[in-house]
C-alpha cells in the first residue's frame, strides 16, 4: 500500500519510492494497536456474554436493542444534554475572550493565546480536583457564600449536573477560543466597521455580520469542545453523582463492574458514531465555506 | 463601539479569572497547615515532606517516567520515519493518511482504553509497564507525526536540493542538512508526547496491571480514597512539571526561528 511511487515535489521517483518505506513500522503499528483492538470491540458489540463475564461468540443485535432501555437512554440523553450545554456555555465565555485577544495589539497575542492554553497543559485529574476543593461542602464556594450571608445553608454543589458541566467548560474552553481566535483574527475589522457606521443594532452586528463571517470558527471550536464532552469520564466520575452518570462512565460500568462485555462495546460504538457525526459536521462546514481553513 | 469592548473585556477578565482560579487556589491549600478543614491554619512544607517519604508513590512515579520515556522514544522513533516517509507518497495519500491520523485523537479516550484492554487480554497478554507502553506509543504516534510535517513542509525544498547537487547522497542529505534543521521540532514533538504519556490516565487505567500504578492512576486513587492534604502538595507539583515541560518547549521554538 505504501510502497507505490509517485513522484510529488522535488524528491525524484526513485529517491520517494525508497523514502515511503519508512511509514510502514507505524502504519503496522498503528493498525496493529488501534485498528485490530478497535475492529474487536466492533465484532464484540454483536457477541453475548458469557454467564461469568467473558464473551460467547453467537452473533446477536441484542446488545445494541438493550440500549433501547429507559435506563441507558436516560444516560446517553444526559450526556448529549450535558456536552450540549457545555458547549454553549464555552461559547458564551469563549468568544469575548477570543475577540479581545485577536482585537488586542499584535505582539501581545502570542503571550495572551498561551495564556489561554496553559491550564490546558496542566493534568486533567488535578484540574478537576481543584474544582472538588472548591465545590465541596465545606469548600471555598460555600464558605464565601455563607460569609456574604447570600445564603444560610451550605449549598449542595459537589456531585451534581452543574458540577459535571462547570467541570466539562473548564476542561475544554482553551479548544474553544483557538478555532474562534483564527476566525476573529481573519475576520476585516472594517466590514464591522461598516455595520455600525450603518446604524446596525450592537444586536445585528454580531448575528449579521461577525457570526456569519467567522462561522467556521465557531463550528470548528463547538465540535473541539462536544467531542470530548460527550466522551469524558473522569469528570463525571469525580464531580458527578450516581445520577449524573455519562456515556463514558457507562462504559467503564459495564466493562470493569458488571462484565458485559458485549454491552460494553455496543456503548462504546454507539458514543463513536456520535463523535463521528460531529466531526462530519466540522468537515462539511469545513468545505462549505470554501477556504483554507487549517493553514498551520 | 467601546462600550462594547469594555463588555468583551469583562467577560474575557471573568473567562481568565476563572481559568486560573482553581488552579491557584490549588496551590495556595497545598501549604496550608490544616489537616481537614479549609480554614487557614498557618503555611507549612509538610505535605510535600510527607510525599517524599511515601513510598508507593515514588514506585507509581519512576514507573510513570518509565513509561514516559519509552513510549516518547518509540513514538518518536515511529512518527519521525511516518513523517519522512508520507514525504514521498502522492498528495492523496499524504490526505487520506493526515485524515486518518486525526482519528486516534479524536476517539474518546475511554473507548481507545477499552479497545487496547479487550486486545491485550484476549491476546492473553499480561497487564502490565509492557502493555501500557505500547497502549501510549499508540496516541503519540500521530502527534509526532503532525508536529514534524509541519516543521518539514515550511523546509526550503532548495536545501536539499542543494546538498544532492553538491554530490551528498540521501543519507548526508538527511544528516546534514534536514534533520539539523529539524532538531527544534523534534524536541518539541518529544516534549509533547512525554507530557501526554506522563499525564495520560484513561487509556493507563484501562491497559495497566496491579504492579503498574503510575502517578495519575495514585492521584485518581488518592483522590477516589478520601481528601487528605498529601493531594494539593502533589497536584501542585504536578502542575509544576506541566509548566515547567511548556516553558521549554516554547523556549525549543523561539530558537526555531
Amino acid at each position: 500500500m505504501q510502497t507505490r511511487t509517485t513522484g510529488s515535489g522535488t524528491v525524484s521517483p526513485r529517491e520517494s519510492c525508497r523514502s515511503s518505506w519508512l511509514a510502514v513500522p507505524a502504519l503496522v503499528w498503528m493498525a496493529l494497536f488501534f485498528l485490530v483492538p478497535l475492529g474487536l470491540v466492533f465484532a464484540i458489540s454483536f457477541a453475548s456474554r458469557g454467564t461469568y463475564g467473558g464473551i460467547v461468540w453467537e452473533f446477536t443485535t441484542a446488545n445494541y436493542l438493550d440500549l433501547l432501555h429507559p435506563l441507558y437512554g436516560k444516560i446517553l440523553g444526559h450526556s448529549l444534554w450535558y456536552a450540549t450545554l457545555t458547549t454553549a456555555c464555552c461559547f458564551v465565555l469563549g468568544f469575548p475572550l477570543a475577540y479581545v485577544i485577536a482585537r488586542s495589539p499584535a505582539r501581545w497575542q502570542p503571550a495572551l493565546l498561551l495564556l489561554v492554553m496553559l491550564p490546558f497543559w496542566t493534568n486533567f485529574l488535578v484540574r478537576t480536583y481543584a474544582w472538588m476543593i472548591l465545590l465541596r461542602h465545606d469548600g471555598l464556594i460555600n464558605n464565601a457564600l455563607v460569609s456574604l450571608g447570600l445564603v444560610t445553608d451550605r449549598l449542595e454543589l459537589l456531585y451534581t449536573p452543574t458540577a459535571v458541566v462547570i467541570g466539562l467548560v473548564y476542561g475544554y474552553l482553551p479548544f474553544m477560543v483557538l478555532p474562534l481566535y483564527v476566525a476573529v483574527e481573519r475576520l476585516d475589522p472594517a466590514l464591522v466597521e461598516a455595520a455600525w457606521d450603518l446604524y446596525a443594532s450592537r444586536w445585528a452586528v454580531f448575528s449579521r455580520v461577525v457570526v456569519p463571517l467567522t462561522m467556521p470558527g465557531i463550528v470548528g471550536g463547538c465540535v473541539l469542545v462536544f467531542i470530548p464532552s460527550i466522551g469524558s469520564f473522569i469528570t463525571p466520575d469525580l464531580l458527578g453523582g450516581a445520577r449524573s452518570m455519562m456515556i463514558g462512565n457507562l462504559i467503564q460500568h459495564e466493562y470493569l463492574v458488571a462484565r458485559d462485555w458485549p454491552l460494553g462495546s455496543a456503548v462504546s460504538f454507539v458514543l463513536m458514531a456520535v463523535v463521528m457525526a460531529a466531526v462530519a459536521l466540522h468537515y462539511r462546514q469545513a468545505d462549505r465555506s470554501a477556504g483554507p481553513v487549517d493553514e498551520r | 463601539m467601546t462600550r462594547k469592548a469594555v463588555g468583551l473585556r469583562a467577560v474575557s477578565l471573568l473567562a481568565l479569572l476563572f481559568l486560573y482560579g482553581p488552579i491557584l487556589v490549588l496551590v495556595a491549600y497545598s501549604f496550608n497547615a490544616a489537616h481537614l478543614s479549609m480554614a487557614w491554619h498557618g503555611t507549612t512544607l509538610k505535605w510535600y515532606v510527607a510525599l517524599i517519604h511515601d513510598e508507593a508513590l515514588l514506585a507509581a512515579t519512576a514507573n510513570s517516567v518509565v513509561i514516559a520515556v519509552v513510549s516518547t522514544i518509540g513514538a518518536t522513533v515511529l512518527g519521525g520515519l511516518l513523517a519522512f516517509g508520507m514525504e514521498g507518497m502522492s498528495r492523496s495519500r499524504q490526505q487520506l493518511l493526515e485524515g486518518s491520523l486525526v482519528l486516534p485523537l479524536m476517539i474518546p479516550e475511554v473507548m481507545m482504553g477499552v479497545a487496547l484492554m479487550l486486545f491485550f487480554l484476549l491476546l492473553n497478554m499480561p497487564l502490565g509497564l509492557t502493555t501500557v507502553i505500547l497502549g501510549h506509543i499508540v496516541f503519540n504516534i500521530p502527534l509526532v507525526t503532525i508536529m514534524i510535517r509541519t516543521r518539514l513542509r515550511k523546509l526550503d525544498p532548495a536545501l536539499r536540493e542543494a546538498a544532492a547537487d553538491l554530490g551528498a547522497d540521501a543519507w548526508d542529505t538527511f544528516r546534514y542538512v534536514t534533520f539539523p534543521l529539524l532538531r527544534p521540532a523534534v524536541w518539541g514533538a518529544v516534549l509533547v508526547a512525554f507530557t501526554v504519556s506522563l499525564d495520560d490516565f484513561l487509556v493507563t487505567f484501562f491497559t495497566a496491571g496491579p504492579g503498574a500504578t503510575t502517578l495519575p492512576l495514585k492521584v485518581y486513587s488518592m483522590i477516589k480514597s478520601g481528601v487528605t492534604p498529601e493531594i494539593n502538595a502533589l497536584s501542585a507539583l504536578l502542575v509544576a512539571v506541566s509548566m515547567a515541560c511548556v516553558a521549554l518547549s516554547l523556549h525549543l521554538q523561539r530558537r526555531e526561528v
